[in-house]
């Protein structure tokens, strides 16, 4: 019997991490967790599914109504309700995501506090439930571009890259943000702050192109701007400008590249920083 | 601005062996779950190192990470996936862990439709089934019910005989006696003991009675009636009445009686009268007849009589301890609050009994005259 437990080697605790327990075991938690949440989601109501794309649909006809019949803005933008039905989609998987991440960890806290748990888990499983949702969200999406009469290009193939680049920036701030929360609990009406903020300063609500130009400096060091500027170039309207052409050349472009890598990498270590002193921050 | 640095402890260094089932015991608030947290790598030590061969099972608690809203089977494959499985492993013993539990016909129910009992079951099936080489507990036995704790005592037999290390914490000196090989008890942050489970529980109590001093209340330490329980317990006069005070010089009548939860072989029971200073004034031991007998479950036993009452004025604490007898290796199965008592009079206080004495002071002649 005690054989089993022969041959193993003394070895340092290492104490709890952000990838406490080892990456295997902390990829098979999210999963589950991420796919248990899901069913939780969407098995829990009545219409399941319905709502969460409920959600998306009327914020898109309040304000597809705002701006095509009071404000004008879009009544001359070329397909103008798909490009912002898309944004909207995509920029709500951001928001929601983030918002929710704010307070995850605090809310997990039986597990954080009574078991050895990876710590970056928590929040990864928030962006992968919400990423589950854009999914779905993005097949209604997909259906409206088609009915609208707007062709398949070869560019949709490109597509997955924005999606990449988005996730990655979501699971950062997210990191940044469920990391900071529970030491600072002011990060979460910061954040909510910060979110609608972004939402405004980011071309969701407009094209680039109609933004007074000195304004265009502000919004190009805003990472958004370029992957909303390519997603709406190769799904909805080819003939758009491209990040860097609104940019006036690759270099335009750096301050925001810069700020995206700069935001990865401060999430890696706020994350790795405050992973082990979370359990004693609850 | 000002603050005060807690240090939950301190300079603790120790050694546990595989194999080993050790105890771990201190009154709240004195370090021991922020211990046992370390251990399970959920805080990180300031200073300090921490070193383990073999898997452990990181949990403090049963039932942590338990989703309300998954169904048994989901809850077991993620739970058994943080005791260290891999998810295929988690799956394989699925069905060993349901069946451990006896839930094989609720596997598809959702967890919130789970009785408590049912949730410990579970979560006692998970850590069983996980089968880790080194596992927490804290507490453990404090859940459920009283056959459950006994299932509990049995699986953690079994667990040792096998060869794992089983760390308990717990405020149960009965479980920690009857368990453990070797225990530590934690007070102020540091190691007050380390060594035999008995002496342990008997620091640990008297620590309890000091504390309780300082308080001013009357109540007692909660005591788990795990393997024995007080059905009654009298102190009379020499009439037969009830009384809380007793004058001193005259004898105490005690009539106590004790009910076995469990089988117990060859019991001793063990009278003891500490003092405000938590000195043990005398004890008294007494068996069943020769030292040879069996309680059965639900079986009652008295002791009654007339005690001898040698003590200076004072409170004292009447206590008791059920223990196996000598040829078991004398473990204590469980120590008893009875009650206490105040020993009234006018002598004087010094020392801890009054004796009589035939002891005269003469003047006898000297050079001074």
């Amino acid at each position: 019997m005690s054989t089993e437990v022969h041959d193993v080697a003394l070895k340092e605790v290492a104490g709890p991490s952000a990838l406490g327990g080892g990456w295997r075991r902390a990829l098979e938690l999210l999963s589950l967790i991420a796919v248990a949440d899901f069913k939780k989601a969407y098995f829990g109501t009545a219409l399941g599914y319905l709502w969460s794309i409920c959600r998306p649909l009327m914020l898109f006809g309040v304000l597809l109504a705002v701006f095509t019949q009071v404000f004008r803005i879009g009544s001359d933008v070329p397909n103008y309700p798909v490009l912002l039905l898309f944004n909207i989609v995509l920029f709500g998987f951001f928001q929601e995501a983030t918002t929710t991440a704010v307070t995850s960890i605090v809310s997990q806290e039986s597990v954080v506090r009574k078991t050895q748990f990876p710590r970056l888990v928590i929040p990864l499983a928030v962006v992968l439930t919400t990423g589950f949702n854009l999914g779905l969200n993005l097949v209604v999406v997909f259906v409206f571009i088609l009915a609208w009469g707007i062709d398949p290009t070869a560019t949709w193939l490109l597509f997955p890259v924005v999606l990449v680049l988005l996730f990655v920036l979501t699971t950062a701030v997210s990191m940044i943000v469920s990391s900071l929360y529970p030491r600072f609990r002011d990060t979460a009406i910061l954040w909510s702050v910060a979110a609608t903020v972004l939402f405004y300063g980011s071309p969701v609500l407009y094209p680039i192109e109609r933004v007074p130009s000195t304004f265009q400096d502000v919004l190009l060091i805003n990472p958004f701007t370029p992957l909303l500027e390519l997603a709406r170039k190769w799904v909805i309207d080819p003939t758009a400008p491209s990040p860097a052409e609104t940019a006036g050349g690759f270099a335009g472009l750096l301050p925001a590249i810069a700020i995206y890598i700069g935001v990865c990498l401060f999430a890696v270590w706020s994350f790795r920083r405050e992973a082990p002193r979370i359990a004693e921050q609850l | 601005m000002e603050y005060r640095e807690l240090r939950a402890l301190v300079d603790v260094s120790f050694d546990i062996h595989r194999g080993e089932f050790f105890g771990i015991a201190g009154q709240n608030g004195s370090g021991k779950s922020t211990l046992l947290k370390i251990l399970a790598s959920i805080y990180r030590p300031d200073a300090g190192r921490v070193r383990m061969a073999g898997r452990l099972a990181p949990f403090i608690e049963l039932g942590v990470g338990f989703n309300q809203e998954l169904t048994a089977r989901e809850n077991v494959v993620i739970n058994g996936v943080l005791m260290g499985l891999t998810k295929r492993e988690a799956r394989r013993r699925l069905d060993a862990v349901l069946d451990f539990a006896e839930l094989h016909d609720f596997a598809e129910l959702k967890l919130k439709n789970y009785s408590s009992g049912m949730l410990v079951r579970l979560a006692f099936a998970v850590m069983v089934q996980a089968d880790a080489d080194i596992m927490l507990v804290d507490e453990v036995l404090a859940v459920g019910d009283m056959g459950f704790a006994q299932k509990c005592m049995d699986v953690f037999y079994e667990k040792r005989d096998a060869g794992k290390t089983i760390v308990l914490v717990s405020h149960d000196m009965g479980a920690v006696q009857a368990l453990c090989h070797r225990a530590m008890l934690i007070h102020d942050a540091e190691i007050a003991y380390l060594g035999q489970p008995e002496e342990v529980a008997m620091r640990y109590y008297r620590l309890n009675f000091a504390e309780e001093r300082s308080d001013g209340a009357g109540r007692g330490p909660a005591l788990p009636d795990i393997n024995a329980r007080v059905v009654e317990a009298r102190l009379e006069d020499d009439s037969g009445q009830p009384v809380e005070n007793v004058a001193q010089g005259a004898p105490l009548f005690l009539d106590l009686v004790i009910e076995a939860r469990r089988d117990l072989v060859d019991p001793m029971f063990v009278i003891q009268v500490m003092n405000a200073e938590s000195v043990v004034v005398f004890s008294i031991r007494r068996t069943l007849g020769d030292g040879r007998g069996e309680l059965r479950a639900g079986d009652r036993v008295r002791l009654a009589g007339r005690i001898e009452n040698s003590l200076v004025p004072g409170k004292y604490f009447l206590d008791c301890w059920v223990r196996r007898s000598r040829e078991q290796g004398d473990l204590a199965v469980q120590g008893l609050r009875l009650r206490e008592f105040v020993v009234y009079g006018t002598a004087p206080r010094d020392g801890v009994v009054s004796v009589s004495a035939d002891l005269e002071a003469v003047q006898v002649e000297g050079r001074g005259t």
